[in-house]
């Protein structure tokens, strides 16, 4: 019966094994000065004993070279763990170059993915083996946490902010994906799964199911439909600014300030325009704010940044290799 | 010491319900604060079995998920605010605080009744929180869930916890003026017993931290009730604001929780190992540096809360640097026992249950603070079991050997030390089944909160909710033999353990004003060595 009581979590990332040797390293650590005191206090007090209660013990004021050994060796010990640790806290939230970009949305009580190619997909995750992948997500309500256990990351999905994780699976199969920041009633539901395949399985997903398009044709579609596209012209004469080549580069506001034209900037542009004007540029663009959804405002992000010269790994993923549409799992898509 | 014993002491001065309402008696006001406590800790413990039993299947069987929901978080209410927080500082604390100075009382004795009945007040508000219908946003009050997303009684509940942040503050106020100002003629800063450190540490807590939390649980009501912006982005607010400032108090709390606990185990260690206690004055500022260096570590709740990666390394550094203190206080304590003369009496034993759990929560907290590890355990059940280490384990078990020590002197009467011992180990080994297998839990990836769970994770929570049973009897036990005691206790006389220490040179009980004639001191807290004859 014990056999099949799990204790340790599967490794299914490249992260994986590094944060589980920087644990049994604590492990290792936390046991040896456990043991330690348990032994001495045992020791003593079996040594020292005395049942009467009428004895005393010797005049032992302290010492000052112990009280500096027991602080220095924990303190060094301490800053060893913070250093390797701190090291993997920024492998695992720095993401390589080149990723296979997915966007999703925390709402309760149910976390929707869209990959770049238009797939659409409902608590559940479909990705390819050994490739970088980041998610880039928000929540439409309150706070969530996007937690995949097998991949040792997790990341608040804040409302009005992006959040994300990045890993690169390492093995194939359905791993676990929790809600981990409480939300209500149903946060316990808040899960779903995250199905590793092999690339060519995932090609033949990909392949699968009736598209509308891909997310960045998706945004570009609303950039007409919203009329962004009447003032955001493509040669720089409008009267709002060029989006072509501005994700991912520095833009200089009226103020002078430069910021990065990330998905937080692209959002904030939309939501609220006048917090972060373009120098050169007057404060006449209106606000979006409940005009878009969160979905929506991702599928103009993507759309932005299709617009920057250097081509996004993600759009690798749409050159579909023909497959057997028959072996793709059954998964939300619409 | 004592020429003749007094008929009257502080229990049997005046028997009446008003003389107990309207007194001013340090000992007496410790009481009603130990009522109060007791009652909201069987409250917690209720929610405890609750969650436990729900927790025994990984379906959501039990109660609904809103009922599971509001047990959780009435259980950490109740707990953190009424139990942990005031459970050695107003009880242990009010009560051998002045004995231990030489004082009459402390040195306001009216704001000292004014705070118990601020605490009273805020407690009604929560029950009557609890009672019409609960609140199911977690102890912490996260928004925008407590602000736009719940529908349970939040603005009533944060009202109790706000009004009861007054009470905190009133006693941490009291306590530091007392330390300064009461002290009997001789003693000296570095003769105080090491308990009153501990105090004065976690008055100076209670005093710079509590008035930002109940600013910030007044922003949430405020927030929830006219829609003004302070969290919801909605409203142009920033939800991770409420983080910051939530835990730039509740991380210091921890420490109102643990440095009374910390100071009385000095306490009950040089008592029962009958020598000084180890690197005194190690031991006593360490109190002071965890009080301070605690108010620095805040953001390592943030870790996962999208705050900037350097922001989150300085923090990780701090909590780090905050664990050298902690073990500081540790050594000092296993080297006090060597070369004493160890008594291993019930209060003992509690002690050594509170120097296990105390180590593994304090050891854990090497897991939880390191970044690259955090972001896996954060919001797990590694977590619930790290904390619960620290707060039941350390705090608690601290309490119950404080309790143990004291009760002689509070009520005058022995109680059985067989059945003491026995109470102190069922809590130990429950409480290890109860939360060992969480960290197991928490490192396969269960977060905290859930009502319903995949089924692989059955077998630990079984394991974990059949612990809380063992758990909940040892608890129950202290119930029987206390009361046993009250009233056919043998009698205690002034000294049971033979201690130092001022609190044990009066009567117990203790005359309605502590000592016949003016204490003078001599020498420092734990001069056992010199006392009686030398071990062999």
């Amino acid at each position: 019966m014990l056999a099949g009581i799990p204790l340790f979590p599967t490794q299914a990332s490249t992260i994986a094994s590094e944060v589980d040797n920087l644990y049994f390293f604590i492990v290792a650590v936390t046991a040896f000065f456990a043991l330690l005191v348990v032994i001495l206090v045992t020791f003593f007090a079996i040594k020292y004993r005395d049942d009467t209660g009428l004895k005393v013990g010797d005049p032992i004021t302290g010492s000052i070279p112990l009280e500096i050994g027991w602080s220095l060796v924990p303190f060094i010990v301490a800053m060893g763990i913070f250093v390797w640790a701190t090291t993997v806290y920024f492998h695992s939230i720095r993401p390589p170059d080149q990723t296979l970009e997915v966007y999703s949305t925390g709402k309760r009580w149910m976390w929707r993915f869209q990959h770049v190619d238009g797939h659409r997909e409902i608590n559940q995750l479909h990705i390819p083996l050994g490739r970088p992948i980041k998610v880039t997500f928000t929540s439409e309500d309150v706070l969530h946490d996007l937690y995949i256990p097998a991949f040792r990351v997790k990341a608040d999905a804040i409302p009005g902010r992006y959040s994300s994780i990045w890993f690169t699976p390492t093995k194939t199969g359905e791993f676990h994906l929790f809600c981990a920041e409480y939300c209500g009633t149903r946060h316990s539901a808040m899960i779903g799964t995250v199905i590793v395949m092999e690339p060519d399985e995932y090609q033949a997903w990909l392949s699968g199911g009736g598209l509308t398009g891909s997310l960045s044709a998706r945004g570009e579609q609303l950039f007409q439909q919203l009329a962004c596209s009447t003032c955001h012209l493509s040669d720089g004469t409008g009267r709002g600014p060029s989006l072509a080549g501005v994700f991912g580069a520095q833009v200089t506001l009226q103020t002078g300030q430069r910021v990065l034209a990330d998905a937080g900037y692209v959002r904030e542009s939309i939501l609220t325009p006048q917090m972060k004007v373009v120098n050169g540029f007057q404060p006449i663009m209106p606000t979006f704010q409940g005009l878009v959804t969160e979905e929506q405002l991702l599928s103009l992000i993507e759309y932005v940044k299709s617009l920057s010269a250097n081509p996004a790994a993600g759009q690798q993923a749409t050159t579909a290799a023909p497959a057997a549409p028959a072996a793709a799992p059954q998964g939300d898509r619409r | 010491m004592l020429a003749t014993e007094s008929p009257v002491n502080y229990l049997n001065v005046n028997t009446s319900v008003a003389s107990w309402l309207f007194t001013k008696d340090h000992k007496r006001i410790a009481i009603l604060y130990m009522v109060v406590v007791t009652i909201a800790f069987i409250l917690g413990a209720i929610f405890a079995a609750g969650i436990r039993l729900e927790l025994a299947t990984p379906e959501g069987d039990l109660v609904s998920s809103d009922t599971y929901n509001k047990l959780f978080t009435m259980h950490g209410v109740a707990m953190v605010f009424f139990v942990l927080i005031p459970v050695v500082p107003a009880i242990l604390g009010n009560f051998v605080l002045p004995l231990m100075l030489g004082a009459k009382d402390v040195a306001f004795p009216k704001l000292n009744l004014l705070s118990w009945y601020v605490f009273v007040i805020g407690f009604t508000f929560t029950i009557a929180a609890m009672v019409t219908g609960g609140v199911d946003t977690g102890w912490t009050f996260y928004p925008p869930y407590s602000t736009d997303g719940s529908n349970s009684n939040v603005v009533l509940a944060g009202l109790g916890v706000f009004i009861t942040g007054f009470s905190s503050i009133l006693t941490g106020l009291n306590f530091m003026v007392t330390i300064h100002r009461m002290r009997a003629p001789g003693l000296t800063w570095f003769r105080l017993p090491l308990f009153v450190w501990a105090l004065y540490s976690t008055s100076l807590v209670m005093v710079l931290g509590t008035p930002v939390v109940a600013i910030t649980v007044a922003m949430i009501a405020v927030e929830r009730a006219f829609g003004l912006g302070f969290f919801d982005p909605r409203l142009g607010g920033d939800p991770v604001l409420f983080q910051h400032l939530f835990w730039f108090y509740s991380h210091p709390a921890v420490y109102i929780m643990i440095l009374p606990p910390m100071g009385m185990i000095s306490e009950v260690i040089a008592c029962f190992s009958r020598k000084n206690v180890f690197g005194y004055s190690f031991v006593a500022f360490s109190s002071l540096a965890i009080a301070i260096f605690g108010f620095l570590v805040w953001a390592h709740h943030l870790f996962v809360a999208g705050i900037s990666p350097y922001s989150a390394m300085v923090f990780s550094f701090l909590t780090y640097a905050v664990a050298v203190p902690s073990a500081v206080k540790t050594f000092n304590w296993t080297a006090t026992l060597y070369r004493g003369a160890i008594w291993l009496k019930a209060p003992m034993i509690w002690v050594f249950g509170f120097l296990g759990l105390f180590l593994i929560g304090g050891l854990t907290g090497l897991f939880t603070a390191a970044l690259g590890i955090d972001i896996h355990i954060h919001d797990t059940y590694f977590v619930v079991a790290h904390f619960h280490y620290i707060m039941v384990g350390g705090a608690i078990m601290g309490y119950f050997a404080g309790l143990h020590y004291y009760w002689p002197k509070i009520t005058g009467r022995m109680y059985s030390d067989g059945a003491a011992k026995a109470a102190a180990m069922l809590v130990f080994a429950g409480f290890n089944m109860t939360f060992f297998p969480q960290f197991i839990l928490g490192y396969l990836g269960m977060p905290r909160r859930y009502h319903m769970y995949p089924p692989e994770f059955a077998a630990l929570n079984i394991l974990s909710s059949a612990g809380a049973t063992v758990l909940g009897l040892g608890y129950l036990l202290p119930m029987m033999y206390f009361t046993y005691s009250l009233f056919k206790g043998a009698k205690a006389g002034p000294n049971p353990w033979r201690a130092t220490g001022l609190e044990w040179q009066t009567q117990s009980p203790p005359l309605p004003h502590n000592f016949a004639v003016q204490p003078v001191v001599t020498e420092g807290a734990y001069e056992y060595s010199k006392r009686e004859i030398k071990v062999a």
